[in-house]
């Protein structure tokens, strides 16, 4: 076809036999419509997993935080029986806030993986695939959700080995898994929206310091919202990680919550977190 | 200087057409009414010095960067309007090394055949088929940071093949290579184009390598294309207009012949090199 075809050159001497390459001349059939999202979100969590699979350091490193904060402040705090929980050991009640805790600091951090995917140009190639960038934050937040969830099944393993009597329920601990995967997409969708307004790591890690523990004390991770300041106690209710808490509560201890509530929040909360995420991906992207 | 650019409107299908294509950052025109036609099935190479605009032509043709202004089509659709249809023809390899170090070959490969919709029934033979096609059957179960950089690249490839486009945009496929690296990735270039028939365009400021083993060449400088041909036909023409005898100039004679003076002083502004730096340190 065109005037001056490349010469043929002499063959590899390491290739041994021809290779067959029927299949990469013919183009996959696309999927379309609502098609595109569950595959791609199915992608990029097959990615996370296989990324724990080959190093599992960050699993383990990541499980010492949880497990002081129920060993020492838990077990303390249970002694000195300071904090209203409604007639539980202290323990119990701080399993679900420190289940909660250990996800959101795994999201929060999740931008600094989206810049780092940009610097090294992974990011960049993804962008240039059939994937609306919706479609893209989606599949990475729910990647976020999963990576979040296997370390909750940590956490949850560390607080039973202390004694922390949870529901064994199949039901409840898919209502958990829920809870944990839709407040990890919020989070990192956070992480991932400031990753595409400060568009740098160090920055990112300076605002990421900077919010996690307002976000931690503001909520009813350690304590009820009632013992709060009037002041503290309106941070809380905007705050998802309240929710979130409330209703791994409500499912692992049984105590009083507000179930409706919560997977009505949830839910919004992620999907607000991933339309304002996949707005500045295009940042991102120059 | 603008008179060497030939528009030619051969009948034959177009692989992608660039239309007063232009393209600034604050107040640097990086791409300045950019023209270009790459015909179905040649490789095209697209030359010039760091800062010419050639990463942010290809930028735009991949429908990372939106055209602002001129036209942009790839085998007749729309890069700013069809931004899903020419993303479904497209292999990209970007300059940096984009494989995921945390990942095996074999992962790396098959995260690039999930998301252009290859069924499940079919994912593994394809996958098998790209890495083979790559010679990186061996070692397409090791982790990517155990690769060479040569082997980095033809992962990519591989990674870029899987989903059987079209169009394969290559940015700088060699920078920071090692000769013989070079020559191998470009001999798998080379084999793949054989077999399948695909559209090559490759930016490279090696002006060796375009002459070795591009169809055709565009060479860019400040935003524009300044000649365009064959390299035989480039380098022929200078010799003829310069009158004179023996070997023929190189591409690069060529190049100054075109670019004129002053190219050393904007070679690439501090961001390019940089990240042209860190690439070659990468692959080192």
């Amino acid at each position: 076809m065109s005037e001056a075809p490349v010469a043929p050159r002499p063959a590899s001497a390491d290739r041994v036999h021809p290779v067959d390459l029927d299949l990469l001349v013919t183009p996959p059939r696309a999927r379309t419509g609502w098609r595109v999202l569950p595959a791609r979100v199915l992608a990029m969590c097959a990615v996370e997993l296989q990324k724990l699979r080959h190093d599992r350091t960050e699993l383990y490193t990541r499980a010492v935080q949880p497990a002081l904060w129920l060993l020492i402040f838990g077990e303390t705090f249970t002694r000195i029986r300071a904090i209203p929980t409604g007639g539980i050991p202290y323990l119990d009640y701080l399993a679900p806030g420190i289940i909660a805790q250990s996800a959101m600091f795994i999201a929060i951090f999740y931008g600094i993986m989206i810049i780092w995917e940009r610097d090294a140009g992974i990011l960049t190639k993804l962008l240039v695939t059939p994937t609306p960038r919706a479609a893209l934050i989606t599949g990475k937040a729910f990647a976020a959700g999963v990576k979040a969830l296997v370390q909750a099944v940590v956490v949850v393993l560390i607080a039973a080995a202390l004694g922390v009597a949870m529901t064994w329920n199949p039901l409840r601990l898919l209502g958990v898994v829920v809870a944990v995967v839709l407040g990890s997409v919020f989070f990192s969708c956070l992480s991932m929206t400031i990753a595409g307004i400060v568009l740098t790591r160090d920055r990112l890690m300076g605002i990421g310091q900077a919010i996690t523990m307002p976000l931690f004390f503001g909520s009813n991770a350690l304590y009820p919202v009632s013992v709060m300041p009037g002041w503290l106690q309106a941070v809380s209710k905007v705050n998802p990680l309240s929710y979130q808490v409330d209703a791994l509560r409500g499912l692992l201890l049984g105590t009083p919550s507000h179930l409706l509530l919560d997977f009505a929040v949830l839910p919004l909360a992620a999907a607000a977190g991933i339309a304002s995420a996949s707005s500045l991906l295009g940042r991102l992207a120059r | 200087m603008m008179g060497n650019v030939t528009y030619d409107d051969a009948p034959e299908p177009r692989a992608v057409i660039c239309t007063g294509l232009a393209y600034s950052f604050a107040e640097t025109k990086a791409v300045d009414g950019l023209d270009l036609s790459v015909r179905d099935g040649e490789v095209f190479g697209l030359l010039g010095p760091n800062g010419a605009g050639k990463t942010t032509a290809i930028r735009c043709i991949t429908t990372l960067l939106p055209v602002p202004a001129g036209k942009i089509h790839v085998f007749g659709h729309d890069a700013a309007r069809e931004r899903m249809a020419v993303r479904r023809l497209l292999g990209y390899v970007p300059q940096q090394l984009s494989a995921d170090s945390g990942l095996t070959g074999r992962e790396n490969v098959a995260l690039f055949a999930r998301v252009f919709d290859v069924s499940r029934r079919e994912r593994a033979r394809r996958v098998e088929q790209a890495l083979a096609a790559m010679d990186l059957t061996a070692a397409a179960d090791r982790l990517a940071r155990t690769y060479s950089g040569g082997m980095v690249r033809r992962l990519e490839l591989a990674q870029a093949l899987v989903s059987a486009p079209r169009l394969l945009i290559l940015d700088e496929p060699t920078i920071g290579l090692d000769p013989i690296a070079r020559t191998n990735v470009w001999e798998h270039i080379d084999i793949v184009r054989a077999a399948t028939g695909m559209t090559v365009l490759v930016t490279t400021h090696y002006m060796d390598e375009a002459d070795q083993y591009c169809d055709r060449v565009a060479l860019m400088h400040r935003g524009r294309v300044h000649a365009l041909g064959t390299p035989d036909e480039l380098r022929r023409g200078l010799a003829e207009r310069l009158g004179t005898e023996g070997p023929l100039p190189t591409l690069e004679d060529v190049f100054r012949d075109v670019a004129g003076s002053g190219l050393d002083d904007q070679a690439g502004d501090f961001r390019d090199v940089r990240s042209t730096r860190r690439t070659a340190s990468r692959v080192g």
